[in-house]
Order: C-alpha cells, then sequence, then structure tokens
C-alpha cells in the first residue's frame, strides 16, 4: 500500500511511524473539510428544495427558516396549473431527444469515414472541419436568426432542433473512437462479403456503444440545458417554449411567485440530477476523454 | 501478370471507397455548411451592413465597428466586464476545482457520492441554478436573513450594488461551473501513480512542495487544457448576468455577448450585433493564443 513508498521518506524525516500517525490525523481532517465543503455547497439546492414547500408568504420570513408554517407539496401540483410548464417539459424533451439522435446520427457516419475509410483529401477536410470548433455560437446567432426568418423557421421545433445539431465536436469524438477499433474485424466482415454498410451497422456501432453513449449524453444535456438559442429563437411560449425559457415565466408584471418559481426549478433539476447519478461512469469517462485529450 | 490483373480493379475499389466515404460523411459536411460556413459567412456580411431585423438594409463599410469603438455607450463596458468576469472566474474555479480533485483521494469515504455531488450544478439548467441564487441573494433571501438574524449585520444588496453584483455572478458561476473541472482534475490524477498524490497531502509541508513541484507538473497538461477551455466559456457567459442582475445595477455586470443580444434582438440592430460578435471572437483568439504561447513556459507533456 501506500505506506511502502513513504517508508523511504519517512526515514529520511527521522522516525518511520510519525507519518502514520499524522497521516491518519490528515486523513480525519480532510473528510471534515471536504463534508464541510459538500454541506456549504449543497446548501443552495436545500433551501431551494425547501423553499418550494411554503407558502409564498413566507418565502423570505426573518429570521429565515427552513419549513414554513406548513408543508406545501401542493405548489408542486400548482406549477402545472399556473402555465404550461407541462409543455415546455414536453418540448424540451421532444427537441433533446430529436436532436440527440441527429448529433448521432451525423457524428457516426461522419467519424466512420474521416476515422476508418480511404478517400482522397479526407486529412484537410478534416482539419477544416475541426477548425470550424472555435467559431463560437454567438458568431452564429445572429446569421443564424437571419436564416430562420428567411426559412420560415421562427418559433418552429425545426429552429430548435437542427441549427446546432452538426457541430464538428461529436463527429471529431467518435472519429478517434472508430480509429481504436482493430482493422482486423473489418477486414473479416469484408472477407465474408459484407458491404460497408453492412460492416459499418453489424460489427462498426455496436463496438462504439460506449462512446455513442457519452456523446448521447452530452448531446442531450446540451440541448436540455440550452437557454441563449431558444430564448431568441422562440416567440410563441406556449406551443414552442422549452423549459429554460419556460422557467422564467413565473417572474410577471405583479411580481414573482416564489414559491412556483422554486417549485419548477426544482422539477425541473430532477431529470439531469437523475440522469448523472445513473450514467456516471459514463459522465466521467467522457470528461476524462475530453480532459485527457489536451495531452 | 498478377499486378497488372490487380491495378485496376484496386482503382476501382479505391474509387468505390471514396465515393461511400463521400455519402458517410455528407450529412455532416452538408449540416456543417448550411448552420455554419454559411453563417459565418453572413456574418461577416453582416457586419459590413445597416441590417435591421425589419426595414431596409444598405452596405455601411466598418461604420459597425467604428460604431461600436467611438459611439456606443455600453460597449467598453460590456469589454470590461467580460475581462473583469473572465479574470475572476477562471483562477477562482480552476484553483477550487484543483483543491477539490487532490482533496478526493481514494483514501476519502463516499468520494464517488460526493464527485457526483459537486458535479450536480454542472447538469442541471443553468437557468434553475440562476434562480435558485436569484433568491438566496434577495435582501431578505437566506444570506442577508442569516447574517441578519444571526450577528445583527446588515449584508449590502448584493445585486443593487455594481461590485457585489459582480462578484455574486463570478461566485454563482464558480459554484455551478466547479464539477466540471474537478472531474477533469480527478481523471488526470488518477493516471499518477497512485501513491504520488497520497503521499504529497499526508507529508504537510513536505507534501505542499512535493505537490507543487512533482504533482502539478505532472498533470499540467490538463490544466492548461482546463484553463484554456474555461478561459473561452467565460468569455461567452450570458446566463448568469442575465437573469441574475440583467446586467445590472446600469451596465455592470453587463458582458460582451450580452451586449450582443441586446444589440440584435432588443434593439433589433442586427448589423451591429454581428460585428460585435466579431470583436468577441477575435478576443478570444487573442487570448487563447496567448495562452498557447506561455504554456510552453510551465506546460510539462511527457514524449
Amino acid at each position: 500500500m501506500s505506506t511502502e513508498t513513504i517508508t523511504p521518506r519517512a526515514q529520511e524525516a527521522g522516525s518511520a511511524a510519525a507519518p502514520r500517525k499524522q497521516g491518519r490525523l490528515g486523513l480525519i481532517l480532510r473528510h471534515v473539510t471536504i463534508y464541510l465543503a459538500a454541506a456549504i455547497f449543497v446548501l443552495p439546492l436545500v433551501y431551494a428544495f425547501f423553499s418550494a414547500l411554503k407558502p409564498n408568504t413566507e418565502m423570505f420570513s426573518m429570521p429565515p427558516r427552513l419549513i414554513g408554517s406548513e408543508v406545501k407539496w401542493s405548489n408542486f401540483a400548482e406549477v402545472f396549473k399556473f402555465g404550461p410548464f407541462l409543455t415546455y417539459i414536453g418540448n424540451s424533451l421532444f427537441v433533446a431527444v430529436a436532436g440527440t439522435l441527429v448529433v448521432l446520427f451525423v457524428s457516426a457516419t461522419a467519424g466512420y469515414a474521416f476515422g476508418r475509410m480511404r478517400w482522397k483529401g479526407r486529412d484537410a477536410v478534416f482539419i477544416a472541419f475541426l477548425a470550424t470548433l472555435m467559431v463560437p455560437a454567438e458568431v452564429t446567432v445572429i446569421p443564424m436568426f437571419q436564416m430562420m426568418q428567411w426559412f420560415g423557421w421562427v418559433d418552429t421545433f425545426r429552429s430548435l432542433i437542427f441549427p446546432f445539431a452538426f457541430g464538428a465536436f461529436g463527429t471529431f469524438l467518435m472519429r478517434q473512437f472508430f480509429r481504436g477499433i482493430p482493422f482486423e474485424l473489418e477486414e473479416a466482415a469484408k472477407v465474408d462479403g459484407a458491404g460497408t454498410i453492412r460492416t459499418f451497422v453489424t460489427i462498426i456501432l455496436p463496438l462504439a456503444k460506449s462512446a455513442l453513449a457519452v456523446l448521447a449524453v452530452f448531446t442531450f444535456l446540451g440541448f436540455w440545458n440550452s437557454y441563449l438559442w431558444p430564448l431568441i429563437v422562440t416567440v410563441d411560449y406556449n406551443a414552442h417554449g422549452t423549459l429554460p425559457v419556460g422557467l422564467a415565466t413565473f417572474s410577471t408584471q405583479q411580481g414573482t411567485r416564489w414559491d412556483l418559481q422554486m417549485a419548477a426549478t426544482i422539477i425541473s433539476m430532477v431529470p439531469t440530477t437523475l440522469l448523472v447519478i445513473v450514467l456516471q461512469k459514463h459522465l466521467i469517462k467522457g470528461i476524462a476523454m475530453a480532459g485527457l485529450g489536451g495531452r | 501478370m498478377l499486378r497488372s490483373a490487380h491495378a485496376p480493379r484496386r482503382g476501382a475499389l479505391a474509387r468505390k471507397e471514396a465515393r461511400q466515404a463521400l455519402g458517410f460523411a455528407s450529412p455532416a459536411l452538408v449540416g456543417l455548411a448550411a448552420f455554419t460556413i454559411v453563417p459565418v459567412g453572413l456574418s461577416i456580411v453582416m457586419s459590413f451592413f445597416h441590417w435591421p431585423t425589419f426595414g431596409e438594409r444598405y452596405p455601411n463599410g466598418v461604420d459597425n465597428y467604428i460604431r461600436l469603438f467611438t459611439n456606443s455607450p455600453d460597449f467598453w463596458p460590456a469589454l470590461r466586464n467580460s475581462f473583469v468576469y473572465a479574470l475572476l472566474y477562471v483562477p477562482i474555479n480552476v484553483i477550487l476545482a484543483l483543491a477539490l480533485a487532490m482533496g478526493l483521494g481514494p483514501r476519502i469515504r463516499g468520494r464517488a457520492a460526493l464527485r457526483v455531488l459537486f458535479f450536480i450544478p454542472v447538469v442541471t439548467p443553468i437557468v434553475a441554478n440562476v434562480l435558485v441564487w436569484k433568491m438566496l441573494l434577495q435582501p431578505q433571501g437566506l444570506f442577508n436573513g442569516i447574517s441578519l438574524s444571526v450577528f445583527g449585520y446588515q449584508l449590502p444588496n448584493f445585486l443593487a450594488d455594481p461590485q457585489w453584483a459582480m462578484i455574486m455572478v463570478v461566485v454563482m458561476s464558480v459554484w455551478q461551473g466547479l464539477g466540471y473541472n474537478m472531474l477533469i482534475f480527478s481523471a488526470a490524477l488518477e493516471q499518477l501513480p497512485e501513491t504520488v498524490v497520497e503521499a504529497a497531502l499526508i507529508d504537510g509541508a513536505y507534501g505542499f512542495r512535493m505537490t507543487w513541484n512533482i504533482v502539478l507538473p505532472m498533470i499540467s497538461p490538463s490544466l492548461f487544457f482546463a484553463t484554456v477551455m474555461t478561459m473561452i466559456s467565460a468569455l461567452q457567459v450570458f446566463a448568469q448576468p442575465q437573469l441574475l442582475t440583467g446586467g445590472g445595477p446600469g451596465n455592470a455586470t453587463q458582458p460582451l455577448v450580452q451586449f450582443i443580444y441586446n444589440q440584435g434582438f432588443k434593439f433589433q440592430n442586427l448589423g451591429l450585433a454581428a460585428a460585435a460578435a466579431w470583436i468577441l471572437f477575435a478576443v478570444i483568439i487573442a487570448i487563447t493564443a496567448l495562452q498557447f504561447k506561455a504554456q510552453k513556459r510551465w506546460v510539462h507533456y511527457e514524449h
């Protein structure tokens, strides 16, 4: 264990037992520090949750209380009566799922073409492809809005799904993954007489499940949480509003319904939080893939 | 004999493969052309036009750019706000994320659960996160409420004071973005020989020097990557000030992206907004290039 590697330096320091004891105390201190930090960190979420259960008049009581005079679970139901909140959730779900499917299809096919097929100009095209990653969305949203007007796409689901479904990131991720698959597998399939499409669908895609899962999770989250673009391109929230733009509708001319605002906020946090808990391995892997890409 | 029989077949096969590759790549290529290349080109054109959302458009040369720098009262403050935000946000985020990643070593109980906890605000809708903080930061909110009732001390009205508003936009953003870099650093630390980090932390002062001299250089490629990416995202900040402060008080927390949004979609001046977006792009490129130039001084690659 780690004590073995400490020993040489422990001897250097004088005694072999000292660092061990110090280590235990240090470990306890570290637990205390970390858990304290975690408690502070999670406080806003906990307080938001309890606030969602308070009557609106007690949201800002002085001194602040975690639990109000009554526990109003009905706030969560009220959210759906106050506005078309269910529609926002449904719209977000539809846009995020459709967008993710488009991204997966486009990235897998292009990743295959760039990663495993030989064609003239492949590498040059790929580099041009990657260069587009540098362009920030802010540069494209202005002309994109103009294009949406020309297409007649303003205030449609199409405009929420397609404009940001063709980024180079997914293709890059899939290409990197495909390159790691041994070529013999493909050769064997070809010898057996399988065509390119069949090889791709039956051999390559099943092997790429984990990379596709990583891409799917990040793409879904990107669509689900997207704010700037829906804010620009959505006019009628009742028809095409997504969850993030819908969340801000609890502030009206008459003031903010903070109780409902917090209940809606908590509701909107539940799906993605569950997604993280269930898929933590994929997420960590995906981030490691991205982060270690810096090497 | 054999060679001459094979040569044309191989050529035909290669042509077939190239054709198929084009088929495979075409959805991505067409989509990228339509939704990235064309908009970028159009954006350049628009930035040299008087281009209102509705009404007559006409080319006006570099007027938009000149107007930004000389006759657009919110532009310089927006540029300054973006810089102030980034210069506060990036170091605080990176340092705290690194401290957390190092603190959450393999010997910490509940390590996996804690990691998930710190990661939650990264994936919950940013709008939801901001609204939670907006509630906490109200004058009658939790923070001032605790301070008043426990210490009898009235905290400043955070969102109404220009300096505090910016600080709170940063604090809220760090809270929300911390978990991402934490996971990047955790992944990098796990690539190290297991005992190095543990030993470095256990040994106190000796350990600090070891962290500084051994661990940090070993993960410097990840530190560099995280710093570059975090800087880029910081310069693109929008939702936090938009929802927390509305860019105010006045324009004290209005960053460049919010300026672009306001010009384009509040004041309907798409040409000016496009020009401002190109300034933003130039700023991002310049700062990223600067970081790449500086990396030789502190980033150690293993090969």
